[in-house]
């Protein structure tokens, strides 16, 4: 197990450096960067007083050496000083700017990801043990709304409703008057009145999709001869279920979390631009619109680590659930 | 000779499918007893109901199956602490609740089953040990550690190679014949007054299927256990059973001993079975060249009909015009011991 695990993650290193490579292309590719274009409206605006500032930067950063330096840079400054280069946009360190809205991407993502799977796996289980129920039905039509629904549109309804028959305005994270204030315990609270409505938003999306996974392996693991034989030893019912089928219907489950974190990460962001959550997201994606690049670049490192991070927790976990990952058998029955 | 060593008795057992496309009486009517100690073999042509009738037993039919009607009496026997005879009390099984407490507390315990197809009846993602220590303490008053031992001990009953390291082993590390001892083993740690043996050897080779043959013999004489074994090997019942009941169509239609059964089958069926199996001293009068095999005229009638009279009167080569497509004939006793349901037997 510890020797699959070792493995495991130093095949994720260059995983990563590629990440990394791609991020910087990319974030190459677009011709003109920030930097040129705000020196030009500079020089036409006739402000010099700014430009020693500015060639500070470039000789910092290196924007006037070749890219593969440029890189080289780039990636040691993140890797040995956590220093993810300057936002031209923000005037600001990236990291800054990142670290002060990462906590609640995180927070959401992670909170979306436990409620997705606190109402798909039982709500899976129980459609496949009642298939062709009323429940079953009532169920997959309510997944397939959740399915198509875009969140974003979601987010938009709740937000009309909210305002127009309640009176109450939904959208960032905390009220007015607890915007600026520091951390208190009320605070934390109003927090909380405010941060379940991007997290169930989010949520539903993916817990449509996976009462169908759940569902649809459920059914296969329950015609399996095993769980006559478990059934046939006396177990009641609900020992039967958890012990047999579910045991292996949890696999594409633990799956999921390879995708959804990053998915959280990145596909929520059009949600979060819409009920303007303080979040990663919306900045990193206006990043992207104004081609500022460090931050931009950041946004497509960070994205990418986490698949690669998401997937590694997924592998390890999957091999602690089922022995035949382990060792490294998948003909199984 | 029945009384006190009559384990099981199965009276007009009937068990349907309500499909949309109709009614499968795959149990219709079946009568079975199996007595202490003994094994009875159950033989019949594939989809006649041997498996069903067994899940029925178990109270384990699949929905949309149910049991339509009939008894299945199980006479347990009660050991009370201090008693020297042990006290006997009848139990309809087929009255009990299918899930209640009362049912699971005989299933896997006092009843318990081999299924068909053994490969697939231990899940791959659990040891083997965690599923067999998990009927010994659902059953027992033991520790888990007791339990393991217990399991331990009937691996090496069932004389599977290094028993205590196979506990920790998963499902695909054993071979084939290996995981079949396993499940034995699993059926047996409990020592049950009944095994449910359902086609248990058919995906072994010859070889070990007759080890496994000769175990089960041999574990059911040291815990005086009475087996039900199914099969459609005819060969496998001549070595196993004591009694034999052919099943035709849901319906037992003769029952009979093992040596009857093969020296004078009465039920036209039954003569037929016998004839469809290959024997060597036909390949050997033959010089060499292939025997043809006799296989039984007609086909198996599509399972949702309903025919008048006997049920297997279409593909009879002694019917009886104007009674067997008519009137559905009784079961007799040709001899003690030996009933037929038969037209051609019944007394006027
Ligand atoms: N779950 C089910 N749903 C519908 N019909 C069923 C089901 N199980 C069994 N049957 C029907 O019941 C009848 C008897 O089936 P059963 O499995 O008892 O046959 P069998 O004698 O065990 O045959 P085999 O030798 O092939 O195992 C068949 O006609 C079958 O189609
Ligand atoms: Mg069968």
């Amino acid at each position: 197990m510890a020797s699959y695990i070792v493995k495991r993650i130093i095949r994720m290193i260059p995983q990563v450096f590629l990440i990394s490579i791609l991020a910087f292309i990319i974030i190459q590719l677009p011709p003109g960067d920030y930097l040129t274009e705000h020196l030009n409206r500079l020089r036409q605006s006739g402000r010099q007083q700014d430009e020693v500032e500015i060639r500070r930067w470039v000789q910092m950063y290196g924007l006037d050496r070749p890219m593969y330096e440029q890189y080289l840079k780039w990636i040691t400054n993140i890797v040995f000083r956590l220093d993810f280069g300057y936002t031209f946009q923000w005037n600001k360190s990236v990291r800054e700017v990142i670290a002060s809205r990462m906590g609640y991407t995180l927070a959401i993502a992670l909170f979306s990801a436990v409620f997705t799977w606190v109402v798909a796996l039982p709500i899976g289980i129980f459609v496949a043990v009642k298939q062709y129920s009323i429940a079953d039905y009532f169920f997959t039509l309510l997944g397939f709304i959740g399915l198509a629904v875009p969140g974003f549109l979601l987010a938009m309804v709740v937000m009309y409703v909210s305002y127009t028959q309640f009176g109450v305005k939904v959208g960032g994270l905390f009220s007015v008057e607890y915007q600026l204030q520091p951390w208190s315990w009320a605070k934390f609270v109003d927090l909380l009145g405010h941060i379940w409505i991007p997290i169930v938003i989010l949520g539903i999306n993916g817990t449509a999709g996976l009462i169908r996974t759940m569902r649809a392996t459920m059914l296969d693991e329950l015609r399996k001869q095993y769980v006559l034989v478990a059934r046939a030893k006396g177990l009641s019912e609900l020992k039967v279920l958890l012990r047999y089928p579910v045991r292996i219907a949890i696999n594409p489950f633990i799956s999921t979390i390879g995708w959804l974190l990053p998915w959280f990460f990145s596909g929520g962001t059009v949600v979060e631009i819409v009920l303007n959550l303080p979040t990663a997201g919306p900045a990193l994606w206006r990043a992207l619109m104004g081609q500022d690049m460090y931050l931009a670049g950041s946004y497509i490192l960070i994205s990418g680590t986490l698949v690669a991070i998401g997937s590694l927790i997924s592998d390890i976990l999957l091999a602690v659930v089922d022995p035949r990952v382990r060792f490294g058998s998948l003909e199984g029955q | 000779m029945l009384g006190n060593s009559v384990l099981v008795e199965i009276k007009n057992l009937r068990t349907y499918f309500h499909l949309p496309e109709g009614t499968v009486r795959a149990v219709d009517g079946v009568d079975l007893t199996v007595r202490r100690g003994h094994t009875l073999g159950v033989v019949g042509e594939s989809g006649c109901g041997k498996s069903v009738t067994a899940l029925s037993l178990l109270r384990l039919v699949p929905s949309p199956g149910r049991i339509e009607g009939g008894e299945i009496l199980f006479y347990r026997t009660v050991e009370e602490a201090g008693a020297s005879s042990a006290l006997t009390d009848v139990i309809d099984l087929a009255k009990l609740e299918p899930n209640g407490r009362e049912m699971r507390s005989i299933r896997g315990n006092q009843i318990s089953m081999v299924f068909q197809e053994p490969m697939s009846a231990l899940i791959p993602v659990r040891t083997v040990g965690s599923q067999i220590t998990e009927v010994i303490t659902l059953h027992q008053k033991v520790s888990e550690a007791e339990a393991r031992e217990i399991a331990a001990d009937m691996l090496a009953r069932v004389r599977l190679p290094k028993p205590r390291q196979a506990l920790d082993d998963y499902p695909f590390q054993l071979s084939g014949g290996m995981r079949q001892r396993a499940v034995i083993a699993m059926a047996l740690c409990c020592r049950p007054k009944l095994l449910i043996a359902d086609e248990p050897t058919t995906a072994l080779d010859v070889t070990t299927e007759a080890q496994i043959l000769d175990l089960m013999r041999e574990l059911q004489k040291e815990f005086g256990m009475a087996i039900m074994y199914i099969t459609h090997n005819l060969g496998v019942i001549a070595e196993m059973a004591e009694m034999v009941a052919v099943m035709y169509l849901g319906k037992v239609v003769e029952l009979t001993d093992v040596r009857t059964l093969f020296m004078s089958p009465l039920h036209p069926y039954t003569r037929a079975l016998l004839k469809s199996i290959p024997q060597l001293t036909d390949a050997v009068t033959r010089g060499g060249k292939k025997p043809r095999l006799q296989t039984i005229e007609g086909m198996v009638p599509d399972p949702y009909s309903v025919l008048p009279g006997c049920t297997f009167h279409p593909r009879c080569p002694e019917r009886i015009p104007d009674v067997c497509d008519r009137v559905e004939p009784g079961v007799s006793e040709v001899a003690p011991g030996h009933s037929v349901k038969c037209h051609l037997y019944s007394s006027p």
